[in-house]
């Protein structure tokens, strides 16, 4: 129930989003794709509060997205694993507990990304893989309808990502919204429901996956998407 | 009032009356008393001879007029004795020599400001001495005009002046010679003691404060010397002006704050001495204008704001063996170049070493901060003291001179502070 | 708000370099006591440490800590909490993690050296006016962070800030007292340091050690005018004019941000 409302956006002279207007109402795994600098990432910090649109609105179940409250209902993931440096992986849980409440799936996570082990070292000193999994644990132990995933899958070890692919169909699978960014292609066709291609701040293409498949006439997303990019966008649009 | 005081009395008494004595036989002694036979100080006063003595018992007593004293005579108040003034009249007028006045207390001379009204006025008189009395609330304490030879010593005189313009000196001698004013204790008035053409006379051991204007000020006056006074917390210091040939010595100038208030303002001196004097948390230590050939040595400035303000006009004096701590400013200067001889003093603020132990820096000492100079050429910099970017500039200055009198220095600046052995 | 300060706080008080600082302030002060035992002498010295060094580190290490938390400002917008509450909760948390440092600092010295001085108003007057400047120089760094994505701009800013304040300003001062020597400078004077808070902060000191030489005429003008009921108003609102100065630049830059 997220409706981007024409939403356009510039950093100066440089026009990130030009008239998004998008709607997400069912339940389901919907991929957010298109190339570097498209607006994947403005169009999600948009609808988080991160990035103030020039214009156009955003209605979350049917209201103005205004104030901090409705991000309770939000699981954000970060691009990037950013944390304060100094804090050991619990302390940090911690710290998103004490701003946002208990989070009920906290030890089930830990348990699910096997990071018993890295718990009381400071975070300055842990691998990339691990300090994305302390990111994605601080993100999904909350139980929300909506989900919003940029870049889940990065840094990830093959077991790990299993895991999230199965934690992710789980959720779907209770009827969530799960907005996923990615850039591997076969990571997102095995998850998503459906497919949102933007170019250059626009909707380009969106559909269902297997439509996208079948009208592009490949076999891979990756192909599909190569696809599209070479295709005028009227033809494409359902 | 001490035994000492009485003793030097009781043997003056005895000289007076042994030289006195030779000259005329039969002296009296004449008893005042509010229940003697002779009520009135005044009828008294008429009946004395010569050389008699006065013993006035203790009461309060009002005469109806001044007390003029035109003959030799010993005046002691015996206990409590107590002098209102009459209404616009001073007290105790002298106009003969050989005059004693002890032990009094005199009070409330009203202010005039046609005549110079005091609890005692010596005028044209040798050999008089005033001691031992206290003096409360008078326009003038002690006035001496024209006199010699005379002691002023062991008196308390207490003003109660509020307005410069409206009141008057506790000791003011004016054209007198060879005085001695000593252990005197004066306060509260407009000048504590005022000497003018005041010639070869000792300035001793007396306690001057709270004065109005200078604790200390005198005029063309020549070769008198200052020892041990104390002066403090009057409003504009000790000015000691258009003078040559004086002394001063282990005085205390303490606390003498304000615009324009020094501790010592030094105006068209030539050929003294200041020797060993204290002064400290003055706003001015010592200024000097037009101060020439004086020594000023083995003296303390300590806690001043600044504590030499020397001006150009200032020359050929000498500064040596003087310590020099926790001043604002040691030294300030308006001219360009200075003719005074700055030599082993201690300088607090020295940052030099001495390598060969000797006791004395290696490096000349400038006290001439940059900063000093901006004040006294724009009042208001002040408001930067202390700022950082001031500290920078005098540390530049200090590096290479440029403002600042270049051969102003100490060439032996001392490492530790002095002490006189 | 209090939850981010909490959080900021507790990280600032285990950095080694907060630590590092308030070292610095207790073997500072613990030296001047030592070595000199007249109180206006300590106090004046210690003076000119905090005017300079507090406004710099309180600048620098404010921006250095900020630009670290700019990195994981993200996770924190994604919680239902307001921009408000995390920025002002960051600058709270340096600034009373900076300003603990500082009282410790020169705190524990005294206890332990002379504690007499712990009662002495000008000593205490001095770390109340270091806190000042910590809070205030602390917001200006959190408003250059903002202010500047790019660190080498911000630390930049923060320093010529710090340089403008600390040190030019007062030769300013002098350059326009100067030029204007021949007109009647008092009030000038006195406004243009109270629009400076590291000026501010030294004359209130000045003014209250009894220094002889500010008792000269406009020495005394000046004092005067700070012991007055409306030289300790005006004085109260230029510092609170300069601690709401940042905070208000803070927010506005907060609320208007894309991260």
């Amino acid at each position: 129930m997220i409706h981007f409302k024409n939403i356009s956006k510039s950093f100066g002279k440089n026009l990130v989003l030009q008239n998004v207007d998008l709607q997400i109402n069912t339940p389901g795994i919907f991929a957010l794709l298109g190339p570097n600098g498209s607006g994947k990432t403005t169009l999600i910090k948009t609808f988080m509060g991160m990035v103030c649109a020039n214009s156009g609105e955003i209605l979350f179940n049917q209201q103005v997205v205004s104030g901090n409250e409705y991000r309770k209902k939000i699981s954000y993931l970060p691009q990037i694993a950013r944390f304060p440096e100094n804090l050991t992986p619990l302390e940090f849980f911690d710290f998103i507990e004490k701003l946002r409440g208990p989070a009920p799936r906290k030890e089930e996570l830990i348990h699910w990304f096997n990071i018993e082990a890295f718990l009381h070292k400071t975070l300055r000193n842990l691998s990339g893989g691990t300090r994305q999994k302390i990111n994605l644990v601080s993100c999904l132990m909350y139980n929300n309808p909506v989900l919003i995933l940029d870049e889940p899958s990065t840094g990830l070890d093959p077991v790990a990502m299993l895991k999230l692919k199965k934690w992710i169909l789980a959720e779907s699978q209770q009827g969530k919204q799960i907005i996923l960014c990615s850039h591997l292609m076969d990571f997102v066709q095995e998850l998503a429901d459906e497919v949102i291609f933007m170019l250059d701040g626009e909707v380009h293409y969106r559909g269902n996956q297997h439509q996208l498949l079948a009208q592009t006439n490949t076999q891979t997303l990756e192909e599909a998407i190569a696809n599209l990019l070479s295709e005028p966008k009227a033809q494409l649009v359902c | 009032m001490g035994a000492m005081g009485r003793t030097m009395i009781r043997y003056l008494v005895i000289i007076i009356i042994v030289v006195g004595g030779s000259v005329t036989a039969n002296a009296r002694e004449l008893v005042v008393g509010l229940s003697s036979a002779v009520t009135s100080l005044s009828s008294a006063l008429k009946m004395a001879k010569p050389y008699d003595t006065l013993c006035v018992n203790a009461g309060t007593y009002h005469p109806d007029s001044t007390l003029i004293i035109t003959k030799p005579l010993y005046i002691f108040g015996n206990g409590n004795a107590q002098i209102e003034a009459a209404q616009n009249q001073g007290i105790f007028e002298i106009r003969s020599d050989s005059v004693t006045i002890a032990g009094f207390t005199l009070q409330n001379v009203p202010k005039n400001y046609l005549k110079d009204l005091a609890a005692i006025w010596v005028d044209y008189s040798q050999h008089f001495y005033i001691g031992n009395n206290t003096i409360n609330n008078c326009f003038f304490g002690i006035f001496i005009t024209k006199s010699k030879n005379g002691i002023v010593e062991n008196n308390t005189v207490k003003g109660q002046a509020i307005h410069e313009h409206s009141s008057a000196n506790a000791i003011h001698l004016w054209y007198c010679q060879k005085m001695v004013v000593k252990n005197n204790w004066v306060r509260h008035h407009r000048d504590g003691i005022y000497l003018e053409f005041v010639d070869s006379s000792n300035i001793e051991n007396n306690i001057s404060e709270q004065n109005l204007r200078y604790g200390l000020h005198f005029m063309f006056s020549n070769y008198d010397a200052y020892q041990q006074n104390t002066f403090s917390n009057n409003g504009a210091g000790v000015a000691v002006m258009f003078s040559k040939f004086i002394q001063m010595h282990r005085n205390n100038f303490n606390a003498n704050w304000g615009d324009a208030a020094y501790g010592l303002l030094l105006k068209e001196i030539y050929d003294g001495e200041i020797t060993g004097n204290t002064f400290q948390k003055n706003t001015v230590g010592i200024f000097a204008e037009g101060a020439n050939r004086i020594h000023l040595r083995q003296n303390d400035f300590i806690a001043n704001g600044w504590a030499l303000k020397i001006r150009g006009s200032a020359m050929n004096n000498e500064f040596c063996y003087n310590n020099f701590i926790g001043n604002s400013f040691d030294l300030a200067t308006d001219a360009r170049t200075d003719y005074n001889s700055y030599h082993h003093n201690y300088w607090e603020e020295y940052s030099g070493y001495d390598l060969n132990k000797d006791g004395l820096g290696d490096v000349p000492h400038r006290p001439v901060k940059l900063f000093a100079y901006l004040v006294s050429k724009l009042d208001e910099s002040i408001l930067l003291m202390r700022s950082s970017f001031i500290e920078l500039l005098n540390f530049a200055e200090k590096v290479a001179p440029s403002v600042t009198p270049t051969s102003l220095m100490d060439k032996t600046p001392l490492m530790k502070m002095y002490r006189p052995a | 708000m209090l939850k981010v300060f909490k959080y900021s706080f507790l990280d600032l008080m285990r950095n080694r370099w907060t630590i590092a600082y308030a070292l610095f302030f207790a073997l500072c002060s613990a030296g001047l006591l030592y070595l000199s035992g007249d109180g206006n002498k300590v106090i004046v010295s210690a003076m000119n440490i905090v005017l300079l060094l507090v406004p710099l580190v309180s600048v620098i290490y404010g921006q250095m800590y900020l630009y670290q938390v700019r990195e994981y400002v993200e996770l924190l917008l994604a919680q239902p909490i307001s921009r408000k509450a995390i920025f002002m909760g960051y600058y709270l948390g340096i600034s009373t993690a900076l300003s603990l440092s500082l009282l410790v600092g020169f705190m524990l010295p005294a206890l332990l050296l002379q504690p007499s001085y712990l009662l002495n108003t000008n000593w205490l007057l001095l770390i109340v006016i270091a806190v000042v400047l910590t809070f205030i120089f602390t917001g200006l760094a959190c408003w250059l962070v903002l202010k500047y994505d790019n660190r080498l701009k911000g630390f930049g800013a923060g320093l010529f800030i710090w340089l403008l304040l600390a040190v030019l300003y007062d030769g300013a001062i002098l350059v326009i007292l100067l030029l204007l020597e021949d007109y009647p400078l008092e009030k000038l004077a006195l406004v243009l340091s109270m629009l400076n808070p590291i000026d501010m902060g030294r004359m209130l000191l000045i003014f209250q050690l009894d220094y002889s030489a500010l008792m000269g005429y406009t020495g005394a003008v000046f004092s005067h005018f700070f012991g007055t009921r409306l030289g300790g108003f005006i004085l109260t609102f230029g510092f609170g004019v300069w601690l709401s100065f940042p905070i208000v630049l803070l927010l506005s830059k907060a609320r208007k941000k894309d991260f």
